[in-house]
């Protein structure tokens, strides 16, 4: 720093020059001299705003989480992990019926949109140079980038529509479709990772294509894509717009695939824009617990790719 | 012929030489005969022509050096060897490669069955990472017909460790992942991996152009010790290495093979000006 | 090509030799993975164009009636009356776009703030941690913003910040911030959209000015700029369209917020000067009036404004890749 700034004050030619400065020269170095005190001021302002902005932008979390730890934590308690709702006026009861929803549609969503996902990231990497792959490369970006309430829309028109009534199945489809995109990509990123030399290695051993792509590359690649497939999970289980349209919700516990499922965000939705107290400290409580299993899948993704960075050699 | 240089890569690395002693009698006049003969085979990446017309041929038993500057088309020759040259997009191969008389670029053959015969290490070490050093050496048993019982595995696995002089270093760790060992170990790993499978052929595309000297003469050793069982094909653009470790050199150059004739007379009395202007380093 | 006989082998049969012959059949048949595998991947990754096809199909067909119905004035009109069978998404539309707009106005400072910070200043054992609690606010679910809107955000509005803005300020001359201050409104939703959005501007932005080479800056440094004067002049230019980018895919993401908003908004069809004043988003008025549908045609309405957010934001978003796959040359920028 000093020693850029010292020869920022140096505009003149150095000692022994051949010519003498001009005056225009001279004003020059006057000028630069005066405004450099004034750049250096400016430089302070700018690094204490973007500091200042750092600050600022962690304050939500932080507010966020802070309210959410204390208005929840007041109203949890077993029952909540236990039970189903009371009706209005009764006190206690609890999600039970949503923690078990949000648990099933997820899996409906993960069952059907992580293989079609890695299958399709697959074939975006190891085909790369065709057409095809560039086209589902970018419509996957073009996916990724739709509001999830269109995700719900169409799970509704071919799937609730025709059959007449909502359904966990459909509000799985439509976190599925959710799900797709976004697990396409990570797959297709982390297989790209994976060193052309050991798909070379495989092939010259008589590996099939097949058991190099699924043994040597997507093996070697699983790390990168479960911490991507994490994320994505944590994103699509604290959906709710999709499911309004699609798993509906539902004041009793339900197992059923075919019929409307309660899931945990519809529930703090429904919940909190009620008139009713005792819903919104269930809200709350709810909402705990749903940040609690999204953060959780975050950070130990987060986690497995730091150490995953960290110490593969390769 | 290439006595001399070769040495006890085991004194080298101040051990006991027991395991490692050299014996240059025997594999060179084993008899022999055409492993892989290649007629007329011209590679291609697109319309580019990295190979031109080349016919040669690969003896059992006996190790056939391809040498020259780089970008000469040796490698790319010697992945025609196993169909490895096609795996890039856009390549193309003509003429014919004969492999005990059966011709690997025939309508009905498959690639991968090409290379359970043919057998490759390439110029980086390549173990798989997510595998420990034991399943590497085991990974190609598993596409193996009939595949070896897992009794059986343990023992190709020593085998093969053993055969490539790694057995000693490594087998306190089979179960530690590959990548933990060093850059020469991996590579004799690969070649462990590549001779796991019993393969007939040896292609090594410069194994040694990655590894420090000491690793570099313990691969060469083993090249050398290697004919006994296997064809061997080394691309080298080290006329040293070439010279030490063959018993048939060729020499290529802008995709043509300008020179085939057997080692020691290639290296001292070339017919070629061209050959001779590079063993003499006048250019590449 | 010169062939030395030397080279030639002795004993030309091959029974002499030391191993046996490879029979042609073991180099022959197999292949049906491949096949199979190749079929597999290649189906899988048709799924994504499908997809995508269905739900233009799906959308279309259930915006059909109400389009069909009302034409290009449904763009135009500000009638929103299930009961009379008319409807007019110019409320919504306006709404969206004004709600997007705060949340930009107040997020792209913030985020882009940040994102130098981080790339640029902040000493290395802070950038992991200010860089991880950013992206947090991305994992944070859009329900959990709304409920924490309505019980903390909405109430401070009213009672602290709408006030201070329209009597302590005097903005209260000017019509953006004139009118009763009811709390939920379109500033509200338009602030909980600006802490929604700024993780994704903000990663985009950071990834954008770390792919920056570093030469660029020290170039400028070597030649006596301050480090400020550095990142104006020869980082922020060079990752400026990437940058723009990132804000566009935020755009994206606010337009398209549903829960949160439809929290806070308010929920009402009218077009107000004011920011103070409820308002109506495409997605919560879909998401408030789906359940209560009066009739066929009060659906496909409410699915034809989803249809205009659809063709919106698959325009903003097609915009937005284009601009950060060009600055990435190509490199995947998380957002």
């Amino acid at each position: 720093m000093k020693m850029s700034e010292a020869i920022a004050g140096m505009p003149t030619p150095p000692a022994g020059a051949p010519m003498r400065p001009s005056v225009r020269q001279r004003e020059a170095a006057a000028r630069t001299s005066r405004t450099l005190v004034r750049r250096r001021i400016v430089n302070n302002i700018m690094v204490a705003l973007l500091t200042l902005s750092a600050v600022i932008a962690t304050l939500p979390l932080l507010f966020i989480l802070f309210h959410l730890a204390k208005s929840g934590l007041s109203s949890l308690s077993i029952d909540f992990f236990i039970k189903d709702p009371k009706s209005v006026g009764e006190s206690g009861g609890g999600m039970a019926n949503a923690i078990i929803g949000t648990l099933i549609v997820v899996s409906v969503g993960c069952a059907i949109g992580l293989p079609i996902g890695v299958g399709a990231g697959l074939f975006v990497s190891e085909q790369k140079h065709t057409r095809l792959a560039t086209v589902v490369r970018f419509l996957a970006d073009v996916l990724n980038g739709l509001p999830s309430i269109v995700m719900g829309i169409f799970a509704w028109q071919f799937l609730v529509r025709p059959v007449g009534h909502f359904s966990a199945i459909a509000g799985g489809i439509a976190l599925a479709a959710m799900l797709v995109p976004m697990v396409t990509r990570t797959t297709e990123e982390m297989v790209a990772l994976v060193p052309h030399a050991l798909r070379e290695a495989a092939l010259a051993l008589g590996y099939s294509r097949a058991r190099t792509g699924l043994v040597i590359v997507l093996r070697t690649a699983m790390g990168g894509i479960v911490t991507g497939a994490l994320v994505a999970v944590a994103r699509i289980a604290g959906e709710t717009a999709p499911l309004l349209f699609t798993a509906l919700g539902n004041q009793f516990r339900s197992f059923s695939l075919s019929k409307p499922i309660a899931a945990l965000p519809l529930q703090i939705f429904q919940y909190a824009v009620s008139p009713y107290e005792d819903w919104h400290a269930q809200a709350w409580a709810g909402a705990l617990v749903l940040i609690a299993m999204v953060l959780t899948i975050s950070i130990v993704a987060r986690v497995a790719t730091t150490s995953h960075g960290d110490g593969g050699s390769d | 012929m290439a006595t001399a240089a070769v040495t006890e890569v085991s004194a080298a690395r101040g051990r006991s030489s027991t395991t490692l002693r050299v014996d240059r009698g025997g594999a060179f006049d084993a008899p022999t005969r055409e492993r892989i003969v290649v007629q007329r085979l011209s590679a291609y990446f697109g319309t580019k022509c990295a190979v031109k017309d080349v016919s040669m041929h690969v003896l059992d038993n006996r190790v056939t050096a391809i040498i020259g500057p780089s970008g000469c088309g040796k490698s790319t020759f010697l992945r025609c060897l196993n169909r490895m040259h096609e795996t890039v997009g856009g390549a193309t191969a003509t003429g014919s490669v004969l492999l005990d008389g059966h011709d690997i670029f025939g309508a009905k053959v498959n690639p991968a069955a090409i290379r359970k015969h043919v057998g490759m290490v390439f110029q980086k070490p390549t173990p798989f990472p997510t595998m420990s050093i034991r399943d590497n050496v085991a990974a190609g048993l598993a596409v193996m017909s009939p595949r070896p019982s897992r009794g059986d595995v343990d023992a190709i696995v020593e085998r093969a460790l053993r055969r490539a002089a790694l057995w000693d270093e490594v087998k306190d760790r089979l179960h530690m992942p590959a990548t933990g060992i060093s850059g020469g170990q991996q590579q004799r790993l690969c070649i462990a991996r590549a001779l796991a499978t019993d393969p007939e052929v040896l292609l090594l595309d410069e194994p040694t152009a990655s590894l420090d000297p000491i690793s570099t003469q313990a691969v060469e050793e083993l090249v050398y010790e290697l004919r006994r069982e296997v064809a061997v094909v080394i691309v080298t653009h080290n006329m040293q290495q070439a010279a030490r470790v063959s018993d048939s050199t060729a020499f290529f150059m802008l995709g043509e093979m300008v020179e085939f004739a057997a080692t020691a007379q290639l290296f001292t009395a070339p017919a070629d000006p061209r050959t001779e202007a590079y063993i003499t380093g006048r250019f590449g | 090509m010169t062939v030395n006989a030397e080279t030639r082998s002795d004993a030309g049969a091959p029974g002499d030799a030391a191993s046996p012959g490879i029979e042609g059949q073991h180099l022959q048949g197999g292949g049906l993975a491949d096949r199979v595998y190749d079929v597999v991947i290649k189906g899988f990754a048709l799924c994504v164009p499908l997809l995508l096809l269905l739900l233009v199909l799906a959308i279309t067909e259930a915006a059909w009636p109400a389009l069909r119905q009302f034409g290009f004035g449904f763009l135009t009109s500000s009638d929103w009356d299930p009961n009379n069978q008319k409807f007019g998404a110019a409320p919504a539309i306006y709404g969206t776009i004004v709600s997007s707009i705060i949340a930009l106005v107040i997020a792209t400072p913030l985020a882009v703030g940040v994102a130098i910070y981080i790339a640029e200043f902040a000493p290395l054992w802070l950038r992991r941690p200010v860089a991880f609690l950013i992206d947090l606010l991305a994992a944070i679910p859009s329900v959990v913003y709304g409920l924490w809107a309505i019980f903390v955000l909405v109430p401070l509005m009213r009672t602290a910040v709408m006030p201070f803005l329209r009597d302590t300020l005097h903005l209260g001359a000017t019509p953006l911030f004139s009118g009763p201050a009811y709390g939920p409104s379109m500033l509200s939703a338009g602030l909980i959209l600006a802490i929604m959005v700024l993780p994704y501007i903000s990663s985009v932005s950071r990834e954008v000015l770390l792919a920056v080479p570093r030469s660029q800056r020290e170039a400028a440094l070597a030649l006596g700029a301050t480090r400020w004067e550095a990142i104006q002049g020869a980082v922020l230019p060079f990752a400026k369209s990437g940058i723009i980018g990132g804000i566009i895919l935020g755009l994206g993401r606010a337009l398209g917020e549903t829960m949160a908003v439809t929290m806070v908004i308010g929920n009402r069809h009218e077009i107000s000067a004011s920011l103070f004043s409820p308002g109506y988003t495409i997605a919560s008025l879909i998401a408030n009036e789906f359940s209560e549908a009066s009739g066929d045609l009060h659906l496909s309405a409410l699915m034809a404004v989803g249809f205009i957010l659809f063709v919106i934001t698959l325009i903003v978003n097609g915009i937005a890749r284009w601009l950060v796959w060009q600055t990435g040359g190509g490199r995947r920028v998380r957002a």
